[in-house]
């Protein structure tokens, strides 16, 4: 059975002769060329891509971020967004971790055959907003096509470049004990919203992914406070508590945390009592920790909080002299455990 | 959360404790039965919080640790070469059997699945008609109904495809054992409350009174623990022997009849061997003859494998609460989450793994 793709977008779906990806649209033949020409260049169409040349010529002044990144997820369309804008804020936020202002993407296509055009299309799409939406372009790519039961429809990789912020020192090491550290928004929504569609767990009201460009955050905070911002780091994979512990793991310092001060939404706190699941260690996609002078922090807070996408900043925690190389909760009885890092994945609880 | 957030509140916990203090005068073991609540005390710090005349001692209450290596060898064996697709709850996957866990397996090519119920297994099932399709069937009473309601299913809808790899056990029996041992210092129990919640109590009043020991039915958040604590404390402190309920919003005194009554049609009581402890009599379920057909130890022929175990793992003397997990040499060092040489340091239940994962070192215990 087809699946029901939506759009809600103005623009007129490209006409192609396949309703399905063909092992031929990776062949570089007409078929590929045509693949590109009506899809992938008339959706993301700009001066860049327009040249049809093996890369990008790019002209930057001064220093750049530069990361990569792939995308494999499933299912490849979820409440809040799909692959592509996935994508699209997890690039943009990597190199809005380093402290730098996002500018150019590439973007790989690795193709499972039998994938359903209209969801290429529909991923295109989104991959545009995306882009438009954080002000960077796609400025090269290249598209291969796998076997059937070789790929799992559809994977993403991307590289992104970005000039660093003027007023930045991004710097792990220059985080220190008196640091507070900021969480841009409620922990666990995306990697509880991925599980619950891939088990088919229901619930009240729909959990979203938090997939979101973060720059706008990390920039206005770099404008306001410069030098006083140590540290940004995105608690994707591993969730938070997989960053807090890196860190503090990194630099020998102690961070303590209090167990009433995690923003967790009802919905997604009551789907982790109910999975066994700690929202720690849960997957984000749209939030970051800020580690930040002391001093500045109430105020970074409320800076985030006027801005979107910002709204649910609070105070996470802070790194003391105490237990270097631990990360230590205070639990809301009052009581103290240590957050460890995970061997692997949260596996769900018998009972 | 509502009906969770009363029972973490700290205003009542710093009452429970107070109270706890005023009325203990001397020292007290106390074993908390199930793996649950070993996480919930670790988990909340409460094992700092009380005093130091009460021991906590952490007992066998866990699934995932109690479960032969054999058993996870056949389970193995299924997947891996008998083509079945095997599900199973989450975090039976990490654990050793004798060569490889079932997350290994599945990195080798079976077909396991992590599922969050039995009837997710049977609608596997049902959706592939041409694969043979196994559930670990294992855990406490707890989990026993669901496991005979998916068998039960099964038969009335015609699924022949689909059976259970049984490895049900029992709490009393094993409790008997640790009371029986030579060794065992436990002055009071505290009794599992889901496990009550399906079986009710009354089967705890003849160990209450054989062996002169309270036990008190106990839920699982910080206030459940702390005033079950305190009753057990009373108890003890007044010298008597009776079996009390902290859990009463869940559990009656004689469980859910309807769950009870499922798991009389489909399962038989039987002897059964502990990981750790060994062989204890009448300790667990078995298929019913009238179920055979589902029975997956007998649909295949499974052949006992190596059943190896690590010879310095102290999980025995652990899950009957002779020592604690930082007590075994190998704690935190060869053993660890990421290379388990026991099964209390993979699930989040076993004690050793709440020890590891929250307590860290010795100093925040």
């Amino acid at each position: 059975m087809k699946k029901d793709v939506k759009f809600n977008i103005s623009c007129p779906m490209p006409e192609l002769d396949y309703d399905v990806i063909t092992l031929g649209h990776g062949s570089g033949g007409k078929l590929t060329h045509h693949l590109l020409d009506t899809g992938v260049f008339e959706i993301l169409d700009n001066e860049y891509l327009a040249t049809r040349h093996d890369g990008a010529l790019l002209n930057i002044d001064g220093p750049v971020a530069f990361s990569t990144d792939s995308f494999v997820i499933s299912p490849l369309f979820f409440p809040g967004g799909n692959i592509g804008d996935l994508a699209v804020n997890g690039t943009v936020n990597d190199l809005a971790m380093c402290g730098a202002h996002p500018q150019f993407i590439s973007l790989g296509f690795i193709l499972e055959e039998g994938l359903d055009v209209r969801e290429l299309w529909e991923i295109i799409y989104t991959i545009k907003l995306a882009a438009e939406h954080s002000g960077v372009k796609v400025v090269t790519g290249d598209t291969k096509v796998v076997e059937k039961g070789k790929g799992d429809k559809i994977f993403i990789n991307t590289t992104g470049i970005g000039k660093l912020h003027q007023k930045g020192k991004i710097d792990p090491q220059r985080v220190m004990a008196g640091d507070k550290i900021i969480v841009s928004g409620s922990i666990a929504n995306h990697g509880i919203c991925i599980m619950s569609k891939r088990e088919g767990l229901e619930f009240e009201t729909e959990i979203k992914s938090d997939t979101r460009d973060v720059s706008g955050l990390t920039t206005a905070l770099l404008d306001r406070f410069g030098e006083k911002i140590k540290l940004f780091r995105d608690p994707t994979r591993g969730g938070v508590a997989t960053v807090l512990n890196e860190i503090a793991g990194q630099v020998n310092t102690g961070v303590e945390l209090k167990e009433e001060d995690l923003p967790v939404a009802t919905q997604v706190d009551a789907a982790c009592e109910m999975l066994g699941l700690d929202p720690l260690y849960v997957a984000n996609e749209g939030i970051f920790l800020a580690f930040v002078d002391g001093k500045v922090a109430d105020e970074a807070v409320e800076i985030l909080r006027s801005m979107e996408g910002g709204e649910e900043a609070s105070l996470l925690g802070e790194v003391v002299e105490n237990h270097p190389g631990k990360v230590v909760i205070q639990s809301v009885i009052g009581g103290r455990r240590v957050i460890p890092m995970l061997p692997g994945d949260q596996l769900p609880r018998i009972c | 959360m509502r009906y969770l957030a009363e029972y973490r509140d700290r205003v009542a916990v710093e009452d429970l404790l107070s109270e706890i203090e005023k009325t203990v005068t001397q020292p007290w073991n106390i074993m908390e039965i199930c793996g649950g609540q070993t996480h919930s005390l670790v988990k909340n710090g409460i094992l700092d919080m009380l005093p130091k005349e009460i021991t906590m001692i952490h007992g066998p209450g866990c699934p995932v640790c109690v479960t032969p290596v054999d058993m996870v060898d056949k389970a193995i064996a299924l997947a891996l070469d008998k083509g079945a697709i095997l599900c199973s709850f989450g975090d039976m996957l990490r654990v050793p059997g004798s060569e490889m866990s079932l997350l290994t397996a599945k990195a080798h090519g079976a077909d396991i699945r992590i599922v969050y119920s039995p009837l997710e297994a049977l609608s596997i099932a049902r959706q592939n008609p041409e694969c043979q399709v196994v559930f670990f069937a294992v855990g406490f009473e707890t989990t026993a109904p669901p496991n005979a309601l998916s068998v039960v299913l099964a038969k009335k809808q015609g699924v022949s495809n689909y059976s259970l790899l049984v490895s049900h056990v029992l709490v009393p029996p094993a409790m008997e054992v640790i009371l029986s041992d030579e060794e065992n210092r436990i002055d009071g129990f505290l009794a599992a409350g889901h496990v009550c919640t399906v079986m009710g109590y009354e089967e705890y009043y003849p160990l209450s009174e054989k062996y002169g020991i309270p036990i008190v039915v106990t839920g699982f958040e910080p206030v459940d623990l702390l005033q079950g604590i305190l009753m057990a404390v009373k108890l003890l402190e007044e010298s008597k022997v009776e079996v009390e309920n902290q859990y009463a919003r869940v559990v009656r005194r004689k469980g859910n009849i309807h769950a009870i009554q499922t798991i009389r049609e489909v399962f038989e009581i039987a002897d059964r061997t502990w990981r750790g402890i060994g062989k204890i009599p009448m300790s667990g379920y078995e298929l019913r003859l009238a179920y055979q057909e589902y029975d997956a130890s007998k649909k295949f022929e499974l052949i006992s494998g190596k059943n190896k175990e690590c010879e310095s793992c102290i999980a025995g003397q652990v899950l009957k609460g002779l020592k604690k997990p930082v007590e075994c040499p190998e704690f935190g060092k060869a053993c660890t989450p990421e290379n388990p040489l026991g099964a209390p340091m993979v699930s989040s239940e076993g004690a050793c793994a709440a020890y590891y994962q929250y307590a860290g070192d010795s100093e925040l215990i």
